[in-house]
């Protein structure tokens, strides 16, 4: 994990005395509210419908011990004994007082945690695969160039007031996009080329929201010392050229297809050639650096499958049913990948308590050195975990109710905050995630159906990544009233796709039922082997259309 | 009257900013004394009267790029560039383009929405003068110049990344 040095801990520092100023001329009446909104954004501070939200970076997902139990401490502190994960590795305190807010970030700072661009209309916290460095068919570590990417960006004096928000993400993992770089802003996929060198395949113009776009890719091959330069390219051809009079029109993927991507490229390709022999061209040695944080731990000698973890499996279906939907393979034999589902039913997806997040960490210190990770889809990985300790890793996740083995499945959907917190919303999204939790509570049921993804956004900005879902749904308002769009078919990671309108909305109350006859349709209609993706693709939306829309009789 | 931050000092803001419709005579306008900034359209139309005159600059619109001046860069002594929002930042792409890229010299000044929290990328921009909103404490504003003491990445003030002096 990266560490800070002198110089990050006096740029942090130096931002909360900035932060803590601002604050000040805000109660005192020398900074009027317009005017301090930019800059309390820029420090993930936003005043939603019930309470101020702070938002706090946790760059490309990794989290100590250390910083669990501070975060555990500050919700006890200063809010109500929970936090809440969101979809791009940022974890947000939903009712702190406006006042507390520098302490608060002063007692992040101490644990190397910020909140630096973590809203506002810059450059935002730069997201990876929650698998990084642990599997055995990854390019290289994406997490040096997160890091490199997350130095140049903070606090870069051109980019502070873009048109629209500014996001990227890096994969490097060629048969999965855990990070779905294709609805980024900036999407970079590490590859190698014929040589052995390592550089980007960069994708620009992804994302959701209300104009959902794939990325188009603009640079087959970006050597790996270009990447800020590059960067900067892009940044600045947009930030000049982006539009500015209207709002739904003013993120970069509304830019490139304006222009056509082809003559984006051109035009960062001009941009770039005046600046790619700037002092700004990474060096070895930088790299080097950055990457020596990122060694592998001490792993032990150990084998694959010992006695002990296949007699656990064989005596126990339950513990046998969690391996195969929550664990992952590991690149060290006798190690393994854990995910710890924070879905439970009646729990809004996505949030901790404080209790919980202490339990994370002492789990963190006995049985994976001290770390962990935060997942797009909601989750906590424990990504460095020995076999033979699985077993007993499983009871205390049961026992902590981290263990619904339903990841990927069905009731493990991605929720966006909705009405209950957020301002934006038209229609609340996390009682419709309890109605279905409830609806299908039946495991093996669940199993049976395979992965399905259900993801829910309370208006069109998207969080809820509605767009990207096998299932989607979409808050919407009709007349004032709370409804529901459904839409079928999306896909994120590699291949990505958007999914299509099913029909006219639904009031909350039918959702469930909605939920139920989409699903009775996959299952009336699928073969063997068919994912609910595949039989989508090939039977279309009619068959679902017309079930869920049968007048009854 | 209003201040101006100029070299890291205080002082009057003494110059007029014309609107971009001006047509009538910038002499006329000089007899009050001070500095002129003249719109980007004007100018050009009169560049060979007014290149090269200390009193006489220029002032860019936040939707008005800077390339047009490149082959007048050396007979400006002042290019102002207006932030009509605090919020548009299509200011400081600009003010790297004519340091980094035309060579500019002179006097680059921030006018418009300039308060205390823009200062220190303004200056890193390139930046060395800075017209404050009337209604900041301009006292307080110059205090925004030295918020930070390191940065990570180049600019126009500052052009090694903190990689390569780490
Ligand atoms: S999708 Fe809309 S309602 Fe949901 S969190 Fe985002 S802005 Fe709020």
């Amino acid at each position: 994990m990266y560490k800070y040095d002198e110089y990050d801990r006096q740029i942090v520092r130096e931002r909360t005395q900035q932060f803590r100023g601002q604050t000040e001329r805000f109660f005192d009446g020398t900074l009027d509210g317009d005017d301090f909104l930019p800059l309390r954004l820029q420090n993930g501070l936003y005043v939603q419908r019930l309470a101020p939200m702070f938002r706090i970076s946790i760059p490309y997902g990794m989290l100590s011990s250390t910083q669990l139990r501070k975060l555990a401490h500050l919700s006890r502190e200063y809010d109500k004994g929970y936090v809440h994960f969101t979809t791009r590795q940022n974890v947000q305190f939903n009712w702190p007082a406006i006042k507390d807010v520098p302490d608060m970030l002063e007692e992040l700072n101490s644990v190397e945690m910020h909140s630096i661009q973590t809203s506002g209309n810059c450059i935002r916290n730069t997201t990876s695969d929650q698998f990084a460095g642990v599997i055995d068919n990854e390019v290289i570590d994406p997490r040096p160039y997160c890091e490199i990417i997350r130095q140049w960006s903070t606090l870069h004096p051109e980019f502070a007031f873009l048109p629209r928000k500014f996001k990227i993400a890096v994969n490097a993992c060629p048969d999965a996009d855990r990070v779905a770089i294709a609805v980024h802003d900036i999407g970079l996929e590490i590859i190698k080329n014929s040589a052995g060198e390592i550089g980007f395949k960069v994708f620009v113009g992804g994302g959701l929201g209300r104009t959902p776009v794939i990325g188009s890719e603009i640079r087959s091959f970006l050597p790996e010392k270009d990447l800020l330069t590059y960067l900067d390219s892009i940044v600045r051809v947009y930030n000049m050229h982006g539009r500015r009079d209207n709002k739904f029109k003013a993120r970069i993927k509304i830019l490139v297809k304006a222009l056509t991507p082809a003559k984006f490229a051109e035009m960062v390709e001009a941009e770039w050639q005046h600046h790619k022999d700037s002092e700004s061209q990474l060096t070895q040695e930088e790299i080097t650096r950055v990457k020596s944080f990122f060694t592998s731990p001490d792993y032990a000698q150990l084998e694959n499958n010992a006695d002990s973890f296949e007699t656990a499996k064989k005596e126990n279906k339950a513990f046998s049913n969690w391996v195969k939907r929550n664990v992952s393979s590991h690149k060290i034999a006798g190690y393994s990948i854990v995910t710890l589902t924070l879905k439970k039913v009646g729990v809004p997806t996505g949030d901790a308590t404080d209790k919980q997040l202490e339990s994370i960490a002492d789990m963190a210190d006995e049985y994976c050195f001290g770390e962990v990770r935060v997942t797009h889809d909601q989750n906590i990985v424990l990504a460095d975990i020995r076999q033979d300790q699985l077993f007993e890793v499983w009871q205390k996740a049961k026992s902590l109710g981290f263990a619904t083995p339903n990841l990927g499945m069905l009731t493990d959907m991605i929720c966006c905050p909705g009405g209950d917190y957020c301002g934006l919303a038209n229609a609340k999204s996390i009682p419709v995630a309890e109605q279905i939790q409830l609806r299908f509570d039946d495991l093996d049921y669940l199993y049976d159906l395979g992965k399905i993804d259900l993801n829910i956004s309370g208006c069109m900005n998207a969080c809820g990544h509605h767009h990207v879902g096998d299932i989607g749904v979409l808050g919407v308002d009709k007349r004032g009233d709370e409804f529901y769009q459904v839409s079928l078919g999306g896909r994120s990671g590699r291949d990505a796709t958007l999914g299509k309108i099913l029909g006219p909305s639904f009031a909350r109350a039918e959702m469930a039922d909605v939920i139920e006859k989409i699903i009775n349709v996959y299952t009336e209609n699928r073969t063997e082997e068919e994912l609910f993706v595949d039989t989508f693709r090939r039977i279309g939306m009619a068959p679902f259309k017309e079930r869920v829309y049968a007048k009854a009789n | 009257m209003p201040k101006l931050i100029k070299n890291n000092e205080l002082t009057e803001n003494i110059s007029q900013t014309l609107d971009k419709d001006f047509s009538g005579k910038v002499d006329e306008v000089l007899a009050n004394k001070g500095t002129v900034l003249t719109p980007k359209e004007y100018w050009l139309e009169n560049s060979e009267q007014l290149a090269g005159k200390e009193n006489i600059g220029i002032w860019l619109d936040s939707d008005e790029g800077p390339e047009e001046l490149s082959p007048h860069i050396e007979k400006l002594s002042l290019i102002a560039i207006n932030f009509p929002k605090f919020a548009d930042g299509r200011g400081y792409s600009y003010a790297r383009i004519l340091r980094d890229r035309l060579g500019f010299k002179g006097e680059l000044r921030a006018i418009g929405d300039i308060m205390h929290d823009q200062m220190f990328y303004l200056k890193r921009c390139g930046f060395n003068s800075f017209a404050v909103r009337e209604d900041k404490n301009a006292e307080v504003v110059i205090t925004g110049l030295n918020d930070f003491s390191e940065c990570y990445q180049a600019a126009t003030v500052q052009d090694k990344p903190l990689f390569r002096r780490r």
